[in-house]
């Protein structure tokens, strides 16, 4: 492989998150190497979704910072998230049913557009360049992700796999350095699976991006992650290459074992 | 012994021709016209003539430099890309020999090609292609080269000898600037009579051969066919055919450079239905499969539309039935038929033909197997001219041709300008003229076999000439059989009844050397989907679907009224359907019981189900079996159910009707 795995690009430090007196997330702390892939496990009600959710910055913890790229966020938020390039899919998809895939992916493209609402309405010179750069933008993910053939068909009309893959089309559309999957192979069958892993595969090695993944299919989650953290009742209990984590007696004991 | 004879055209410029060097004339007398479209990025994307040649001398120099050299074979896999076919071509002026072999062929079967035609370069489509050589190359020994036009996927690819479609070009451009006559005397010692590509026969029987055909009667076939239906430079074609396919080679290749029209490539196997309609092709090739599936997509859609939208469409469906044919044919026709049929055009054939891309289209060709009556009729009733072609590889797919307003459902037309056609006493049809091919590769053995001392070519189908000169196909010579009744068996005839159901997409039927006609059944996954969802019959996949009461009922329907229909012509009563058992799983090239070109392997197909004919001809009610799969990827699975058998009711043959 000639991908290389950086330096720490995302630093999480004693992130303790509470819902009242639910504790979701208990003094986390792990980094994220750039170009790697990072996936996160663990049981469900783990608070593995919240830890997507705190980086993203959907919820504010309570206590503890968060390091991207050198530059500490005690309040980070979604809009900020975006701007620094952090992308996301979501679980339960969130995507404009009555729209094209193509606007979909379209609406991912929305932080860099410049031009005013004015000059969009009337599609005046610098809205209509600037949407034909980015339109030639989204066709190279259509291409990347091969999905010209539904390219203009309502995402409502799409199965569930497909739908997904327009999901992870968003969040690529942004240019993301690092990019959040939350689930994206649940609910999938194998041979969507395994497309979905190819697709993580070729978007980590060909466009460097950093992925932080959540996953329930523990196969998957080997197979392709470089490190994985496991969370149990909010608290990490693991950490380090998938080797390391199969073997970790506490790990075996949460997860695997309670999964058998 | 029949013979006809087709008209022949004098061309008017003969001569010299070599693929090559019409390129070089299309691309000085028509430089600035699309030679050739490709749908990239979600926008097409056009080449001239004269880009078109700069890319083919490019790629031509940069073969030579990598050791190309005349009477070599390239090796080419993909899908219909525009720089796959300006490979055909560069190989061409190099005197060398393109070999278009079937992208979906998994590695193993792409050895034998690669063996027998001793490929030394291939030119590859992409990383999936490349794998497969990749993963044969040891068995293939001769091969040195492997060129990738799509990069994707490749970065992490060092070995020395895998090349970028890109390089190869620039670098042959460079050397193509600096010799400038190196090319020029490369074209000049093409011969006419040189081959110019090598297509691998489809292999029904033992293993696939290399036909040659050489410039000379490839040209020769589609000027035939150019002139035959007027085409010339303002048509358009969408080629979405196997290149390895002589049809697709036949028309968007040869036909192309002959009448100097463009090829369109659409984007991906997945959106030929969006792209088709983008283009609006003016000339249209599809085997019948093709137009069958276009046929049960409509039939779904209309089934799922409202009460009005669907009692519209069977209406003007009926009234299409009953004059469109005719009007088609420019045959007289009532002035109340003419009117609904004009009211129809506008409510139902005109959206029609839009939505299915048919709206401009001029003439349209059906060819690779017989197309069933009712299918045909359908095409035509909309007014769409569709006819039917009738050839083979050897003969450049160029033998029969249906001339406008002319059309018969059940031939494929008189001889095509050129072309002789002898029929023996044994009923098989045998062909000569110039399309023929020059041998089989290396078969010596093969080419006396298939052409006679008179120089024709034996076609191993049987068929007749009717009173107008028409030729008349009944199934492969060696396919017809007789029962053991006496009664003639055209296992063809029958299977192409059940096909038009829309709800089986394969059948195969039994009985040379038997009692009676028992039946194989693949429904269609789509279609038979959709009618179970829309009566909440749930099913897990193709094996649970198909081993349905429902679905067995449903098919049962259908195949009694293929025995009503046989019932009705004398010559075939007594082949009506008395059993029948519906596969548990799709038949499939990939488990070899389909060709490439998706012909059924007859015999095949009765040696591995042997327990399941064994069955309907013992007369028990159900069978137990358990088949080897093998996935796309090359892994094997398993699949095994309890097949029902039914007995269907046949009918007694209806008199007076003799035909």
């Amino acid at each position: 492989m000639a991908r290389e795995i950086g330096d720490v690009i995302l630093d999480l430090r004693n992130v303790t998150l509470a819902f009242g007196g639910v504790k979701a997330l208990t003094d986390i702390s792990f980094d994220v190497r750039e170009h790697e892939i990072r996936a996160i496990i663990g049981p469900n009600g783990a608070g593995k979704s919240s830890m997507l959710n705190v980086i993203n910055g959907v919820y504010r913890p309570q206590q503890g910072e968060i390091v991207l790229r050198g530059e500490h966020f005690t309040k980070m938020n979604p809009y900020k998230a975006a701007c620094a390039g952090i992308a996301r899919t979501f679980q339960n998809i969130a995507l404009f049913k009555g729209m094209s895939v193509l606007d979909n992916i379209m609406t991912g493209r929305n932080l860099m557009m410049r031009a005013s609402i004015p000059e969009q309405a009337v599609r005046l010179g610098r809205a209509e360049r600037e949407e034909l750069a980015h339109r030639a933008k989204v066709e190279e993910i259509i291409d990347f992700l091969e999905i010209q053939h539904i390219r203009k068909t309502p995402v409502g009309r799409l199965p569930y796999g497909l739908q997904k893959r327009v999901d992870l089309g968003r969040a690529l559309a942004m240019e993301p350095q690092i990019l959040l999957l939350d689930e994206p192979m649940a609910g999938m069958n194998v041979e969507e699976k395994q497309d979905m892993c190819r697709f993580i595969l070729d978007i980590n090695d060909q466009l460097g991006t950093t992925i932080v993944l959540i996953e329930h299919d523990m196969g998957v989650v080997m197979d392709i992650s470089d490190r994985v953290v496991v969370l149990d009742y909010g608290k990490k209990i693991g950490d380090g290459s998938p080797d390391e984590v199969r073997t970790n007696p506490e790990v075996i004991k949460a997860y695997l074992g309670a999964s058998h | 012994m029949t013979v006809a004879t087709g008209e022949q055209h004098v061309g008017t410029d003969e001569g010299q021709e070599t693929f090559p060097r019409l390129l070089l004339a299309h691309a000085r007398t028509r430089g600035d016209r699309p030679a050739m479209r490709e749908k990239d990025l979600g926008i097409w994307q056009s080449w001239t003539w004269a880009e078109a040649a700069r890319e083919v001398r490019g790629l031509a120099c940069g073969l030579a430099e990598l050791g190309f050299k005349r009477g070599d074979r390239l090796g080419i896999i993909g899908d219909n890309r525009p720089r796959l076919y300006w490979a055909m071509c560069a190989a061409q002026m190099l005197g060398g020999i393109p070999v278009p072999m079937y992208q979906d062929a998994v590695a193993q079967e792409m050895t034998f090609v690669l063996q027998d035609a001793g490929i030394h370069i291939a030119i590859v489509e992409d990383q999936e292609q490349t794998d497969k050589l990749l993963e044969v190359m040891e068995q293939c020994p001769a091969l040195q080269h492997i060129i990738y036009d799509d990069p994707r996927g490749m970065r992490h690819y060092t070995q020395a000898f895998l090349h970028g479609l890109d390089e190869v070009i620039s670098a042959g451009k460079i050397h193509d600037g600096n010799h400038a006559d190196f090319l020029a005397g490369e074209i000049a010692q093409g011969a006419v009579d040189d081959t110019a590509i090598m297509l691998y026969t489809s292999g029904t029987t033992g293993k696939p051969k290399g036909v040659c055909q050489t410039h000379a009667a490839l040209i020769a076939a589609a000027r035939g066919g150019c002139g035959f239906d007027g085409l010339d430079e303002r048509d358009e074609v969408l080629s979405y055919l196997p290149m390895a396919w002589v049809g697709d080679n036949l028309f968007s290749y040869a036909q192309a450079l002959v009448a100097g029209f463009t090829v369109n490539c659409p984007e991906s196997g997945d959106t030929v239905m969006t792209d088709m309609r983008e283009i609006g092709p003016t000339f249209y090739f599809a085997p019948p499969r093709v137009f069958e599936n276009l046929l049960t997509q409509v039939t779904i859609r209309m089934e799922d539309a409202g009460a009005v939208k669907r009692n519209m469409f069977h209406y003007f469906m009926g009234v299409a039935k009953r004059c469109g044919a005719d009007l088609l044919d420019g045959k007289p026709v009532g002035f109340k038929d003419r009117l609904l049929y004009a009211l129809g055009n506008l409510l139902v054939y005109g959206p029609l033909k839009n939505v299915l891309g048919m709206s401009r289209i001029r003439v349209a060709y059906t060819a690779g197997a017989a197309i069933g009556p009712d299918l045909f009729r359908f095409y035509r009733s909309i007014g769409i001219n569709l006819k039917q072609l009738y050839g083979q590889t050897e003969t450049c797919a160029y033998v029969c041709l249906q001339p406008d307003g002319q059309i018969k459902l059940d031939s494929v037309g008189p001889p095509a300008p050129g072309v002789e056609i002898r029929i023996a006493d044994n009923g098989e049809i045998l062909v000569k003229g110039p399309m023929l091919l020059k041998e089989y590769y290396q078969r010596p053995d093969a080419t006396a076999e298939a052409i006679n001392a008179a120089g024709y070519f034996m076609t191993g189908d049987a068929g007749f000439l009717d009173e107008d000169g028409h030729l008349k196909i009944i199934d492969r010579a060696k396919d017809v059989g007789k029962l053991n009744g006496g009664a003639m068996f055209a296992p063809n005839y029958i299977e192409n009844k059940l096909k038009f159901f829309p709800y089986i997409k394969e059948a195969v039927a039994f009985g040379n050397g038997r009692d009676m006609v028992c039946a194989f059944i693949n429904i269609d996954m789509g279609a038979v989907g959709n009618w179970a969802e829309r009566r909440g019959i749930p099913y897990a996949g193709y094996t649970d679907l198909a081993g349905k009461v429902e679905v067995y009922q449903l098919i049962q329907d259908c195949v009694e009224q293929v025995n009503t229909d046989l019932a009705h012509d004398a010559m075939v009563a007594d082949t009506q359907v008395h059993r029948f058992l519906v596969l548990h799983k799709e038949l499939d090239p990939d488990d070899d019981e389909l060709t490439r070109t998706r012909k059924v392997r007859r015999n095949f197909i009765a040696e591995k189900y042997a327990v399941l004919i064994d069955a309907l001809y013992g007369g028990k009610a159900s069978q137990f079996i358990e088949t080897e799969v093998k996935f796309e990827d090359g892994r094997k699975g398993k699949v095994a159910a309890d097949l029902v058998i039914r007995d269907v009711k046949v009918f007694p043959k209806v008199t007076g009707r003799a035909a």
